[in-house]
């Protein structure tokens, strides 16, 4: 098991002809994902380079392949417009790479289309490890295991999850959730998940400064997850107030979304927050080893 | 993007929010001859961002040109004076000439962004012309809210609920839910992160009026309305923004701090980790850089240059995570930079792993630069080379 995604998921990409998805393509297929095809207006019936069917419209590609995950690499501008189309296509969740969505635009898609998850966007995606990968996650970082591991940011998941693999705790599914304002899945979604994934033995949270959802995990997870070993940490903590790093969304403004609230949060949930990256693999193992034995 | 008072109060018009009768001015003699063509009672306003233009003295009445002359040349004589929010003040570079409305009451109305409900959130209050943050201090139960349903969009029974909740007076009813409507249908057309109305006036004739306009635009927006990007050009710059984008990154992936440690990453999160453990090494950050995917040597370049010539840096560390870019590259990338550069030469410490790391470490060494294995160590080197 896994949270989301697994071996069989059927997988389709938006924007299968572009340079950024065709290049992805190639790498979900190299992981092991199961891509069925793909979606290019006007290129219907032709076959990407990879060999896979392209089709007009995703409700083509699904009534064709049977998918229910598509992975969108399609310009800001028609970011939002790929994800309703999705939604109508009858897809059941829509991984969103594009960095620069308006954030109005996101505000209605959500807004507007129940059922179907979205992660995203400007995320890398997710992966399962040894299982699939959607999105643009460097599979050979990850190994097959038992944490399962949610963060705003792409390359400091990597980072984490580097030493994680190199202590020899491997992954159950790792969740790049993205870092604007507005996304579609939560910290708190993805913790729901794990919850009941019984694959998934303990968990890494990287956040960072900007908005509440640091702090409405660690209340979720004070109220239902309290026996999981879970470790956390706060990116940006030395960011001044008033300015956004890199992500639209790690921004601190007046007293809202500062690193203090966050990790007094996490603290008052029992859930340690390291103060290095690196201390992250130590701090889980000793959690883990501090489990009773029936329930590990 | 944040708009001045007459740039917002521009939309507000165009969007059918009504706004007072105004001209904006660039000089004395623009508000003079203003006020000249159309008699009556006016305010100068001057035309910043940050607030608190009361207090300093910026906003003032004129009842004859000669007198719009007069305080015209004493607002625009001294810059904004530096207040808590903002410690450096701000130039004052225009005017709005405004009629002088008969207030009666004062509200407040606005739209933002609320990311845990993912909704829009219309908050009205009848404590306007205060500071937002001091009524949510002071009162916070004063601020009435309604996070809409963007399925259902905005409905006037919207405005009249929250006029109630408010506790607003009955004169604003029949207008507000009018109003709301046309922020609401604004915030969508403009691609507004902010949309904010403070004060919204209740004059003694029973009009409504926007008497003042905070709008912040998202710049992922302005695509769609490119005439903004005009507007930009006459808004006070932020200088990061200005040499991240002169140096070919986005406006958001370069901030300078006092600091003597001058850091590059590749990716946001791992830009902020590497500024924190750099500060946990006990050393002080001069930036914070993100140089995106793909650290070519024209990036890389562009980058070094960028944080030697404009902080104090004394030591450069790079930290890069090779997920999908191939070590090797990067670290060619970063021999060939260093070759090219006509910049002053300060030290560089260089984190490199991922796919080839051996050989890009084994390409910088043959360099004469620092490889280290981790970020904890290149952190621990560059404060110790900063010193």
């Amino acid at each position: 098991m896994s949270i989301y995604l697994d071996k069989n998921s059927k997988v389709i990409v938006q924007g299968i002809t572009g340079s950024e998805g065709s290049y992805h393509t190639d790498r979900m297929l190299k992981y092991g994902t199961n891509v069925v095809g793909g979606v290019t207006p006007g290129k219907g019936g032709q076959k990407s380079a990879h060999g896979l069917p392209v089709f007009n419209t995703v409700k083509d590609a699904v009534e064709a392949t049977g998918a229910t995950l598509t992975c969108i690499f399609v310009p800001p501008p028609f970011a939002a417009d790929a994800l309703f189309e999705a939604y109508d296509g009858g897809i059941g969740l829509a991984v969103c790479i594009t960095e620069g969505v308006p954030a109005n635009d996101m505000l209605k898609v959500v807004g507007t289309t129940p059922g179907m998850r979205i992660i995203g966007p400007n995320c890398p995606g997710l992966i399962s490890p040894g299982k699939a990968s959607v999105g643009i996650m460097p599979g050979h970082v990850f190994k097959e295991g038992h944490v399962g591991l949610i963060s705003r940011s792409g390359t400091l998941t990597y980072e984490v999850v580097d030493g994680l693999t190199r202590a020899g705790l491997g992954q159950s599914t790792c969740v790049g959730i993205g870092g604007d304002p507005i996304i579609g899945t939560t910290f708190v979604d993805c913790l729901r998940e794990f919850k009941n994934d019984p694959e998934t033995h303990a968990v890494v949270i990287c956040g960072e400064i900007g908005g509440s959802d640091e702090e409405d995990a660690a209340a979720f997870i004070k109220e239902h997850m309290a026996g999981m070993p879970i470790v956390a940490f706060i990116g940006g903590r030395n960011a001044p107030p008033g300015k956004s790093l890199g992500h639209a969304g790690a921004i601190i403004s007046g007293n809202f979304g500062t690193p203090q609230s966050k990790i007094a949060a996490f603290k008052d949930a029992g859930v340690p927050v390291a103060d290095r990256p690196s201390d992250i693999p130590a701090m889980l193992a000793d959690r883990l080893a501090a489990l009773p034995q029936s329930s590990r | 993007m944040n708009l001045m008072e007459y740039q917002g109060k521009e939309l507000f018009k165009r969007s059918g929010i009504p706004v007072p009768r105004s001209g904006h001015a660039l000089t004395p003699n623009d508000v003079k001859a203003f006020i000249e063509k159309n008699l009556g009672e006016w305010v100068v306003k001057a035309q910043v961002l940050m607030g608190g233009r009361g207090k300093a003295g910026k906003i003032k009445f004129a009842n004859t040109a000669g007198e719009g002359h007069a305080v015209a040349t004493d607002i625009l004589a001294t810059p904004m004076p530096p207040n808590r929010q903002n410690p450096s003040g701000e130039p004052i570079k225009s005017l709005l000439v405004e009629e002088k409305l008969p207030i009666a009451k004062e509200a407040y109305a606005a739209i933002a962004i609320d990311r845990t409900s993912k909704k829009p959130v219309i908050m009205v209050s009848k404590f306007g012309g205060m500071d937002i943050e001091e009524v949510s201090e002071k009162h916070p139960e004063s601020i009435a809210k309604h996070y809409v349903d963007t399925a259902i969009g905005y409905s006037p029974f919207i405005g009249r609920e929250l006029a109630f909740k408010a506790d607003l007076d009955p004169g604003y009813r029949k207008e507000l839910p009018g109003i709301l409507g046309s922020l609401y249908e604004m915030f969508f057309r403009y691609g507004a992160k902010l949309v904010e109305i403070n004060p919204l006036a209740l004059t003694e004739n029973g009009d409504v009026i926007a008497s003042d306009a905070k709008v912040e635009l998202d710049d992922d927006a302005l695509f769609r309305n490119p005439e903004f990007k005009e507007w930009h050009k006459t808004l006070p710059l932020d200088e990061d923004e200005q040499l991240a984008s002169g140096a070919g990154l986005g406006i958001r992936n370069f901030r300078r701090f006092p600091g003597t440690v001058g850091t590059m990453a590749n990716g946001a999160g791992l830009a902020m980790a590497t500024m924190d453990a750099v500060t946990s090494a006990g050393g002080q950050i001069a930036n914070f850089l993100d140089v995106g995917g793909g650290a070519n040597a024209e990036r890389v370049r562009n980058c070094y240059e960028l944080v030697v010539n404009s902080t104090g840096a004394k030591v450069f560390f790079v930290n890069i995570f090779g997920g999908i870019t191939r070590g090797d590259e990067v670290a060619r990338g970063i021999v060939q930079a260093m070759k090219e550069t006509k910049s002053r030469k300060i030290p560089l410490v260089i984190r490199l792993t991922g796919t080839n790391e051996e050989e890009g470490r084994r390409i910088l060494a043959e360099a004469g630069m620092t490889p280290v294995e981790t970020m904890d160590e290149g952190a621990a080197r560059a404060v110790e080379l900063a010193r």
